[in-house]
């Protein structure tokens, strides 16, 4: 699956990354501590997070997580949508739950 | 340059962490992942120091007073040590034990202090020695064996 394929069935803001959605995402993790996110999180993962700050941006960096979804119109402070330019994260914020975007993606057969 | 010729040296790179910078936190382990992709290290090898790295890292940012992280790479080995100079753990069996944090509540609320940190860095090392004394600090290193 594309991140092209996920905006087409998330209603979303695309927040950062426009020349990025060819990127295949290949699972997914929902998470909001950020130690369990390292243990767990998929490569080449997508990630629904209510966090903002910006390292956020590091962890993806880091597990080579190509996108994250914050759920709930949450606002994204600036230096992480900076930070995210810099290091070619998709930032995607839509106004639906965690629990209705997890649901979504799974609905259309993507995976943890 | 080959992969090879770049490994034959031993290679040490030094990382100055500083207490409670949570914008900063987490560049150290960025670098370090940076540094030894360019090497040309095994992907799996990278993901396992890069998860180790920023758990330091942030051990450190959160809970000590400052410190330094060295990474040494080798051609069999990278090893990765983390010094800061206090205040030290009281109890290290419990700060082993999978979701026991002493994090703040400001932490906390950035999604750190899940408890997970020590035991993320046992398990993705090969080896993993953590040594402290209140009052004085903490020393920690990891190995991770690169496989040929």
């Amino acid at each position: 699956m594309r991140i092209n394929d996920i905006i087409n069935v998330i209603p979303n803001t695309l927040v950062t990354g426009k020349e990025l959605l060819q990127k295949e995402v290949r699972g997914g993790y929902c998470g909001d501590l950020l130690s369990r996110v390292m243990a767990k999180g998929p490569k080449d993962g997508l990630w629904i997070t209510v966090q903002t700050h910006v390292n956020i941006i590091a962890v993806a960096v880091l597990l080579e997580i190509s996108c994250i979804i914050i759920p709930e119109d949450i606002p994204i402070e600036p230096n992480t949508i900076e930070k995210a330019d810099e290091e070619g994260i998709v930032i995607l914020s839509s106004p639906l739950s965690a629990f209705e975007i997890a649901g979504r993606l799974h609905g259309m057969g993507m995976d943890g | 340059m080959t992969r090879k010729d770049r490994m034959n040296s031993s290679m040490i790179q030094v990382y100055e962490i500083e207490s409670g910078n949570f914008t900063k936190a987490g560049e150290a382990a960025g670098n370090i992942k940076k540094l030894l992709r360019q090497l040309g290290i095994d992907a799996g090898v990278v993901r396992r120091v890069s998860i180790a790295a920023y758990e330091a890292e942030m051990n450190m940012v959160i809970h000590s007073i400052g410190g330094i992280i060295k990474i040494l790479i080798d051609p069999e080995a990278i090893t990765f040590k983390a010094r800061d100079t206090g205040p030290g753990i009281e109890d290290i069996e419990l700060a082993m034990k999978e979701g026991y944090s002493t994090a703040t509540d400001f932490a906390r609320e950035l999604g750190f202090g899940a408890g997970m940190g020590l035991p993320n860095i046992k398990k993705c090392s090969d080896d993993f020695i953590i040594k402290s004394e209140v009052g004085v600090g903490t020393r920690l290193e990891a190995r991770f064996n690169i496989s040929t």
